[in-house]
């Protein structure tokens, strides 16, 4: 995901400084990986250093002297070319799942695929009943509802090539046969 | 405590297995799902849960009551007081306004025509659809029947609910909607769900999974639309 662009959008809002850009990170992206100070601090100096964001004042609030950034044109002008672009659909089948049943058929046979899977789908429904409870909780904001649905319908895709593919080692073990 | 039990139950209809053995325990309070492709006998096994089917072996138990060895009678009568049911397409009656629906179990519970009507506002009310309390099936939209199928099988507060695919008509919107609100309804109500779909995304409103596949049970938990047979591309 680009954190440099995302950063870039919540500046569009107004000037903030470091601290305030995170918090807002993380709250306006609910479920996601929250963060870093030191990757807020590093964006920021880059972008500036590119002319996207510039300072716009220190403030000092009684404790420790704080600088605000703000959105440049170019920063503005970046950041919607980039709302506008259409992400390429992945082009490489790249999940770790994937990558580990196809290892597991080749080094150890169909049995250790197998279990691996029936273990990986344990802890998928897991995953997805904690993300139900989000979604179904009267107390959840929107911005909650989205993010867990974003998440549980790509668990759901996960969990039917589980499924799938459970039927499947044996033969794919069968055609690895050297 | 567990509340439902099934015990080695044996089903087949005419010379096909539907049920192979099958024991599961269900606590009470708690949301199960039942999972597995069309055709794993999960159907078979909610109608032998809720005393609708008799096995042909094995034991079902509601607390200590061995359902299996009762009448016809007895188990409709169970079903009456005890069991809510709920399928896939509501079987309101078409002739009935949503309110006259809903009031049925308890009209014929023995509930008085008034005391019943109110009752059956109330629960389309806590469903969110008190708005079509004197329309008829006919003039609702599907979310709406299902929502009063839902009333209708809550409003005699049964101990059980058996759901049969209850959102498999319903498209992925309404359907959250309405599982969220059955969600919370039984919570509220301690009711004990046996919720039955093929729909990992519905699987993750209960408790916990039971998967079945060719009639027994999966503890791989390959049931959830797997394609079927082996070698199949």
């Amino acid at each position: 995901m680009s954190t440099t662009h995302v950063l870039l959008g919540l500046l569009a809002a107004g000037p903030m400084h470091g601290y305030e850009l995170k918090r807002s990170h993380d709250q306006r992206l609910p479920q996601a990986k929250p963060v870093a100070f030191g990757q807020v601090y590093a964006t920021l100096g880059r972008l500036q250093r590119d002319g996207l964001v510039t300072t716009s004042g220190q403030d000092q609030d009684g404790g420790p002297e704080r600088t605000s950034f703000a959105l440049t044109d170019a920063g503005r002008a970046r950041l919607d070319e980039w709302l506008g672009e259409i992400e390429p659909p992945a082009p490489y089948v790249t999940s770790t799942l994937f990558a580990k049943v196809a290892v597991a058929v080749l080094v150890s046979g169909e049995q250790r695929a197998h279990d691996y899977l029936v273990a990986q789908r344990a802890a998928h429904m897991d995953r997805l009943r904690a993300l139900t409870a989000v979604k179904a909780d009267p107390a959840s904001s929107l911005g909650d509802v989205v993010a867990a649905d974003f998440a549980i319908l790509h668990l759901d895709a996960d969990l039917r090539w589980v499924a799938n593919t459970l039927v499947r080692v044996a033969d794919l073990h069968r055609e690895m046969q050297p | 405590m567990t509340i439902l039990r099934a015990r080695g139950v044996v089903k087949s209809y005419g010379l096909t297995p539907a049920l192979r053995g099958v024991t599961i325990d269900v606590a009470e309070g708690e949301i199960v799902a039942v999972t597995g492709p069309s055709g794993c006998g999960k159907s078979t096994l909610l109608h032998c849960l809720a005393g609708i089917l008799r096995p042909d072996a094995g034991e079902v138990l509601y607390g200590e009551h061995r359902l299996d060895t009762w009448s016809e009678k007895m188990r409709a009568r169970l079903r009456r007081t005890e069991f809510g049911v709920l399928f896939q397409f509501g079987q309101l009656v078409a002739e009935l306004t949503a309110a006259e629906n809903v009031a049925l179990p308890l009209l014929l519970a023995g509930t008085g025509r008034r005391e019943a009507r109110t009752a059956a506002v109330q629960w389309l009310d806590r469903l969110g659809v008190a708005d079509v309390a004197d329309t008829r099936p006919g003039e609702m939209s599907g979310g709406q029947q299902q929502r009063c199928a839902t009333a209708r099988a809550l409003v005699a507060e049964p101990r059980v609910l058996f759901a049969d695919e209850p959102t498999g008509s319903l498209d992925s919107r309404t359907s959250e909607q309405l599982l969220g609100e059955l969600v919370r309804v039984v919570r509220d109500q301690r009711t004990t769900v046996v919720l039955i779909t093929h729909d990992a995304t519905v699987a993750g409103y209960a408790d916990r999974e039971v998967a079945l596949r060719d009639g027994e049970l999966d503890p791989s938990g390959l049931g959830l639309t797997a394609i079927q047979g082996r070698h199949k591309r």
